[in-house]
């Protein structure tokens, strides 16, 4: 990349100043237009997030879990400590739920056809 | 949103086209949004503040068991059967809290804070107890903290050199107060241009901000006198008002009904026991919150205050110079009088580029702070190199300079915060505040995302203030941008474009506002 780019060449004094006093440092213009990679996330043209592959989207999704939970603040073991937490408290939901659902489930049917059905039953016993 | 019956105000969904609206330079009514968030943005921001303080306990635990050294200030063996001096909210906040994230304040800048300025790097290799700079320096980091409103922080050479021939002239300090030998010829000159711009009989200048609201406060008002100030106003203030002694009320923000309701509640039950009449209303505003970004209804006020005989303040720190046809502050925004408000309060900190306050009104007024105000008797003069840099910035705003330098940079600094706001708005973040405000709160809510946001926009370069908990409301995190009329289009356009994939890559566009039709529509 020159070192001309249009966004040194619109320069007021300051800036025009500052560039030369930081030149050993920085290899022409550090914008991101002008950069020709990304930081972080990939992105298109028009700046809206594409991902390669399903890992990065995963990653992603792992990046806003530990971003909305507030996990992102804490040490790591902190983070494998809720981590482990978390996933032992939702394998212990889908274990229940998996087996004891249908059973109750199965239950509460028959008792509620019981209610319904039994009642024309036993006056028709009585009856007899 | 308070506006009076019977009117129709632009931000009612149902008037909106019904209202005419008037040219730029005056209007009857400030605008100000504040959108609420969806209600998941809300649970979920609980939800982190929750998780982490469960962890805060559980690192006190190990920290009290002795598991792990403590590094922040314990009491001795020996104070331990005492009250506790660290158990409260705050230092538990403090340890637990703000010391994880705290790398995103207090950085090192070494360079002038213009629209791009330079950052020492440093890095942290036990969680932000400790710091070391690893020696490199982060060059060009665009700026959007600095309150550098019109530019004047600037280091060229042409435009200081009447500072540098005054500093040559009167040396750095004053070495005494305004009351004793400190009085220098300049420090008139400067108070009567300050009152020239203003528009007003005469001003007081002193030399520090801050100070210029807690010191003088106190002289203004006693006990027996009430202050009814707005709720979401400025330590310094508050610190003026409780050091004060007279009473003190609050009123919602912005909310003219609640203000009208304490002015008639005081006036007609007086004084709390005794019930005799109160000797001063005050009304404390600020002209831009510097929090929120929004401005205050300021005809509506001095209705108010003409009505039930109260007197006004008016701390203009962040509006003074920064909005106004011609950079006169909220006065002109509005088309008020000057001399309608009765003490004008302004900061030469932020549009001006120096150091210091003035308080500006009735002549009376003033000659009665110079000898009563405890900052005028026991604080040092204003340095006279800091008078002039004042001086020269405000004469540049005036035109007085024979230039149009000024009127282009408060040109240049609306623009800026119209094109800024509008694009924002469309990109679908929540903004709070006026229209017209150059300053842009953009509410990021969770914690979480609060850290990571700085983090993203340190690594792309742009440099952002970010603000939490005790400053704001705890659900109400948020990255407060100050527009400056020395951001050229390039530097806007660029901080924007970082501004969307920082948005998306931290889903942050929480608005449900209804976006414009034609997004790159021009501004």
């Amino acid at each position: 990349m020159s070192a001309e780019c249009i966004h040194m060449r619109e320069r007021g004094v300051d800036w025009r100043y500052r560039k030369q006093r930081s030149s050993r440092g920085d290899a022409g213009c550090s914008w991101s237009c002008c950069r020709g990679d990304n930081q972080g996330v990939p992105t298109d043209r028009a700046g809206r997030m594409s991902f390669k592959n399903m890992r990065e989207y995963l990653a992603w999704l792992y990046y806003q879990y530990l971003l909305i939970t507030g996990i992102y603040v804490l040490e790591p073991w902190e983070k494998s400590i809720f981590n482990s937490v978390l996933f032992s408290a939702i394998a212990m939901v889908v274990y229940t739920s998996y087996v004891f659902v249908p059973i109750h489930v199965h239950l509460a049917l028959e008792f509620f056809s019981e209610i319904i059905d039994g009642q024309p039953e036993s006056a028709m016993a009585l009856m007899n | 949103f308070g506006c009076p019956p019977g009117h129709f105000c632009a931000i009612c969904t149902m008037c909106y086209k019904n209202v005419p609206q008037t040219d730029v330079s005056s209007r009857q009514f400030s605008h100000d949004t504040f959108e609420q968030p969806p209600m998941y943005v809300a649970v979920m921001t609980y939800l982190g503040y929750g998780i982490v303080t469960l962890f805060g306990y559980l690192r006190d635990f190990l920290r009290a068991v002795g598991l792990e050294k403590c590094h922040v200030a314990q009491e001795r063996e020996e104070q331990k059967d005492f009250t506790p001096l660290y158990q409260d909210f705050e230092n538990f906040y403090t340890r637990n809290l703000y010391m994880r994230v705290r790398d995103n304040w207090n950085r090192p800048i070494c360079s002038l804070p213009g629209p791009i300025f330079d950052l020492i790097e440093r890095v942290s290799d036990d969680y932000n107890w400790t710091f070391r700079f690893t020696g490199k320096t982060i060059h060009n980091v665009i700026n959007m903290g600095s309150y550098n409103y019109l530019g004047f922080a600037e280091n060229n050479e042409d435009f200081l050199k009447t500072v540098a021939d005054k500093l040559r002239q009167y040396g750095a300090g004053v070495c005494s107060t305004r009351q004793e030998i400190g009085n220098l010829k300049i420090h008139e000159e400067l108070e009567q241009l300050v009152a020239d711009f203003i528009g007003v009989e005469s001003s007081m200048i002193f030399g520090m901000g801050f100070a210029t609201n807690s010191m003088n406060i106190p002289a203004l008002v006693g006990k027996g006198c009430l202050i009814v100030s707005d709720e979401l106003n400025h330590t310094s203030l508050i610190l003026g008002a409780r050091l004060s002694g007279a009473t003190i009320r609050v009123f919602k923000h912005n909310n003219m009904h609640s203000l009208e309701k304490l002015l008639r509640e005081a006036v007609c039950s007086g004084q709390p026991r005794t019930h005799r009449p109160w000797k001063k209303i005050l009304i404390m505003v600020e002209g831009i919150y510097s929090m929120e970004g929004s401005v205050v209804r300021l005809p509506e006020i001095i209705a108010l205050k003409k009505k039930y005989k109260a007197y006004l303040y008016l701390d203009e720190a962040h509006s003074i110079g920064a909005v106004g046809p011609s950079g006169r502050g909220v006065t002109e925004l509005f088309n008020v009088n000057p001399a309608d408000v009765d003490v004008m309060m302004g900061t030469f900190t932020k549009s001006f580029g120096a150091a210091g306050g003035y308080i500006a009104g009735r002549k009376e007024l003033v000659e009665y702070l110079r000898s009563h105000s405890h900052s005028a008797v026991y604080a040092s003069a204003m340095s006279p190199a800091i008078t002039e840099q004042v001086m020269r910035a405000m004469k540049c705003i005036m035109g007085k300079d024979g230039t149009t330098e000024g009127i282009r940079r408060i040109r240049q600094l609306a623009e800026n915060t119209r094109y800024f706001r509008a694009k924002l708005k469309d990109m679908g973040f929540i903004i709070y505040g006026d229209d017209d405000s150059p300053v842009v709160p953009v509410l990021l809510y969770m914690p979480g995302k609060v850290v990571a946001f700085a983090r993203e926009m340190l690594k792309r370069k742009i440099g952002v203030v970010v603000v939490g908990f005790p400053a704001t409301p705890i659900t109400e995190a948020r990255a407060r941008f100050c527009l400056s009329a020395s951001h050229t289009r390039e530097i806007l356009d660029e901080v924007l474009q970082q501004m969307n994939e920082v948005g998306d890559l931290l889903c942050l566009k929480f608005s449900r506002r209804k976006r414009s039709a034609f997004p790159d529509s021009v501004y």
